[in-house]
């Protein structure tokens, strides 16, 4: 039997069976059970993936490439499992959270990573946006689970942001299908992923033009592409720490995941148009402001979840260039960075959520001598932080220099943008993070109840990554790239 | 090929599409909320009488049934639980005068004829019905996103909203002769339950500002925080 049922659905039924649970101590193991064996089926899927190459299954669709990406979620979703626990706890034993609130909280915890997994997993284009809309809708009333005026606020802007963006997707997706009934017969095959790819060079250029800039505009709100990035610092730093450990380390992958399968239809079609890079030329575009946009906004942060989500911002930039650069070589380098990306930035948010306890405040003026009150969570954010702003030997190094190199090979001008980028968001970063971990301890700060296993496991596969990519790993990306670039790297 | 050679169906879908279009306007100018909730709701039973017809002329028996859907959900449903709402919210006198009533027709103007610049590479002489009825969706799916940035009401944004969504369905449907079920299903459960959570949020709104005046939600501007 195939784990690919069990890889999508145990998520749903976790989802119903959290929303019945009313012991908050019991529904955080629950949690946790459920999320695990969701990464052990993604594990199954993923050795059933290496040995037959493709699964297709009606409307799923499993190959090199959203194998990973699923592995990746359901792992992050796990390690933010086993952290959500004692915070949650800790939440509620300050009492910004009730009962109802935690009930809440797990059943969408649980139906999040359902839609992730979905819009990760599933072949068909239409799918895959009911799945991306329903990430919104499944995680905007966590964003706004404090009931504060700015928690409100933040996931009101969040939901319309998001869903006028993915509104434009639809009709992208719309036009997309337009396109393909004129060679598709089947109209039920009409929105299928690697039906359209087989048949991409017919697909009429002017539409897919047309379609891929509503679909790019679309999903590139949710990943967070200046300037629809609005509603992303304000959801990041409002919700619940798991909750943006998770958007900032799933979400946004799956939302660049959509775009770049996109990409590939879009590019088979315009091959022999006027403009044949076009997609590439938009995502480009797209990704250099985000990351020099957001380079910049990461000096003049007050809070601490805010900084770290235009770093989010700024490394989403990063990938969105690579994929639009395209060759082996980016191609690598970008799904190398999603991978480090995610992992670093959820052990970070993980840090931040028990520093902001510590402090008892998000605000970065007030987080003061992590690294003397409790040495476990300041050393966590320092390293965190080390990686990710490149430092070697993190894993974060190793994809940053990839994509550089792949910039200087083909685009040589783009790489001083890039580097100055880079630069101004390393000051950016360590300005804010020195105090923090090292200034003078405030009076009467107390250690909190911290649970660093998923930052140490994080960090160390990061380091592991920078070190040396494991064989099967980089055989794996290998075949992803060949997958989207045409060509394998190695 | 002109107009008038088009089948008799497909004269009267485009009739139709031309007063959803008609509606989006009214929608966009409407002062009061019950009444913009009203033309929302007729909105909603014209998208659905389109896709009957689509139904009926492409012999599309599934297509039925997502006009029955359309119907109930986006004429009855909706509409009913946006008026319920307003009355328990008390706003069924609010009246909202747009400040620059001209310039936002004249802005909604520009816009469908942006639609119909950007629907312009669809030309082929066979397509002209498709094209027209495109940008027609469009217009409506832009005017929709015109009312949400210009209203800074939230039950007024929703409808906004919800007006994009049914320019959307209306291209889906008109242009392609309807998504595949699943897909249309998948569609139709989101913006219910987007509806319930808006409905959630108008309350969780007007608890924390006292308003549905969404503008006064300005603690997390860039700004703000340098003021601080």
């Amino acid at each position: 039997m195939s784990a690919l049922p069990w890889v999508v659905f145990t998520p749903l039924a976790g989802a119903l069976l959290l929303a019945s649970i009313r012991r908050p101590q019991w529904a955080g193991w629950i949690n946790v059970l459920v999320s695990a064996v969701t990464f052990l089926a993604t594990l199954v899927l993923a050795f059933t993936v290496a040995e037959q190459g493709v699964l297709a299954v009606s409307m799923f669709r499993v190959d090199a490439f959203n194998v990973y990406l699923l592995v990746l979620t359901a792992f992050v979703g796990m390690t933010t499992a086993i952290f959500s626990r004692p915070y949650m706890q800790y939440v509620r034993d300050t009492g910004r959270v009730n009962r109802r609130g935690m009930r809440l909280y797990h059943a969408m915890f649980q139906t999040f990573m359902f839609t992730m997994l979905l819009a990760l997993s599933t072949d068909n284009l239409g799918v895959l946006w009911v799945a991306v809309e329903g990430a919104t809708l499944a995680t905007v009333l966590l964003v706004s689970l404090y009931r504060t005026p700015e928690a409100i606020e933040a996931a009101w802007k969040y939901f319309i942001l998001c869903g006028v963006g993915i509104a434009l997707a639809l009709f992208g997706t719309v036009l997309l299908y337009f396109a393909a009934q004129h060679v598709i017969e089947d109209p039920a095959a009409g929105l299928s992923w690697s039906a359209l790819h087989a048949v991409a060079p017919q697909l009429q250029p002017s539409i897919m033009g047309l379609a891929f800039v509503f679909l790019l505009v679309g999903y590139g709100t949710k990943i967070g592409l200046v300037p629809m990035h609005q509603w992303l610092p304000d959801a990041h730093s409002e919700g619940p720490t798991p909750m943006s450990a998770v958007l900032s380390g799933l979400l946004l992958n799956v939302a660049l995941y959509a775009v770049v399968r996109l990409k590939m239809l879009v590019d088979g079609s315009l091959a022999n148009a006027d403009t044949p890079h076009l997609a590439g030329y938009l995502l480009m575009g797209f990704g250099l402001l985000s990351f020099l946009v957001a380079g910049l906004f990461l000096h003049r942060q007050r809070d601490i979840k805010r900084m770290f989500s235009y770093s989010s911002i700024e490394h989403m930039g990063l990938m969105t260039f690579a994929f639009g650069l395209g060759g082996p070589l980016a191609t690598f380098g970008a799904l190398l960075h999603m991978l480090v990306h995610s992992l670093t930035k959820s052990a970070i948010f993980v840090t931040v959520g028990h520093a902001a306890h510590i402090a008892g405040t998000q605000s970065i003026d007030h987080i003061r001598g992590l690294i003397r009150t409790q040495p476990t969570v300041g050393w966590g954010l320092l390293l965190g932080v080390a990686a990710i702003a490149g430092f070697p030997p993190f894993g974060v190094f190793t994809s940053e220099f990839l994509l550089l190199t792949a910039t200087m090979k083909t685009q040589p001008w783009f790489a001083v943008p890039l580097l100055i980028g880079l630069a101004v968001a390393f000051a950016g970063l360590f300005r804010h993070l020195h105090p923090m971990v090292y200034g003078a301890v405030p009076e009467g700060q107390q250690p909190v109840p911290a649970n660093m296993l998923p930052v140490a496991v994080h960090l160390g596969l990061v380091l592991w990554l920078g070190l040396s990519i494991p064989g099967f790993l980089a055989r794996w990306l290998d075949r992803a790239t060949e997958l989207i670039a045409g060509v394998p790297l190695l | 090929m002109s107009l008038e050679q088009l089948p008799l169906l497909q004269q009267l879908m485009l009739v139709l599409a031309a007063v959803v279009l008609f509606t989006s306007f009214a929608l966009l100018e409407q002062a009061r909320l019950v009444a913009a909730i009203h033309a929302f709701a007729w909105q909603g039973v014209l998208v659905a009488m389109v896709t009957a017809i689509v139904a009926a002329s492409g012999g599309l028996a599934h297509l039925f049934f997502s006009a029955a859907l359309t119907l109930a959900l986006k004429a009855l449903l909706i509409p009913w639980m946006l008026h319920r709402l307003v009355r328990r919210l008390e706003l069924d006198r609010h009246r909202e005068p747009l400040r620059r009533p001209a310039l936002v027709v004249m802005g909604a103007l520009a816009l469908v004829i942006f639609s119909y610049w950007l629907v312009l590479p669809l030309v082929q002489q066979e397509l002209l019905f498709t094209r027209n009825i495109v940008a027609v969706s469009l217009a409506v799916v832009l005017i929709g996103l015109l009312m949400m940035v210009i209203r800074t009401q939230a039950v007024a944004q929703v409808l906004g909203f919800m007006s994009m969504e049914n320019g959307l369905f209306l291209a889906a449907v008109s242009a392609t002769g309807g998504m595949p079920l699943v897909v249309e299903l998948g569609v139709a459960f989101d913006v219910l339950v987007a509806m319930i959570l808006f409905g959630v949020f108008f309350f969780q709104i007007s608890e924390s500002i006292d308003s549905l005046d969404v503008d006064r939600m300005t603690r997390l501007t860039e700004r703000a925080e340098d003021d601080s």
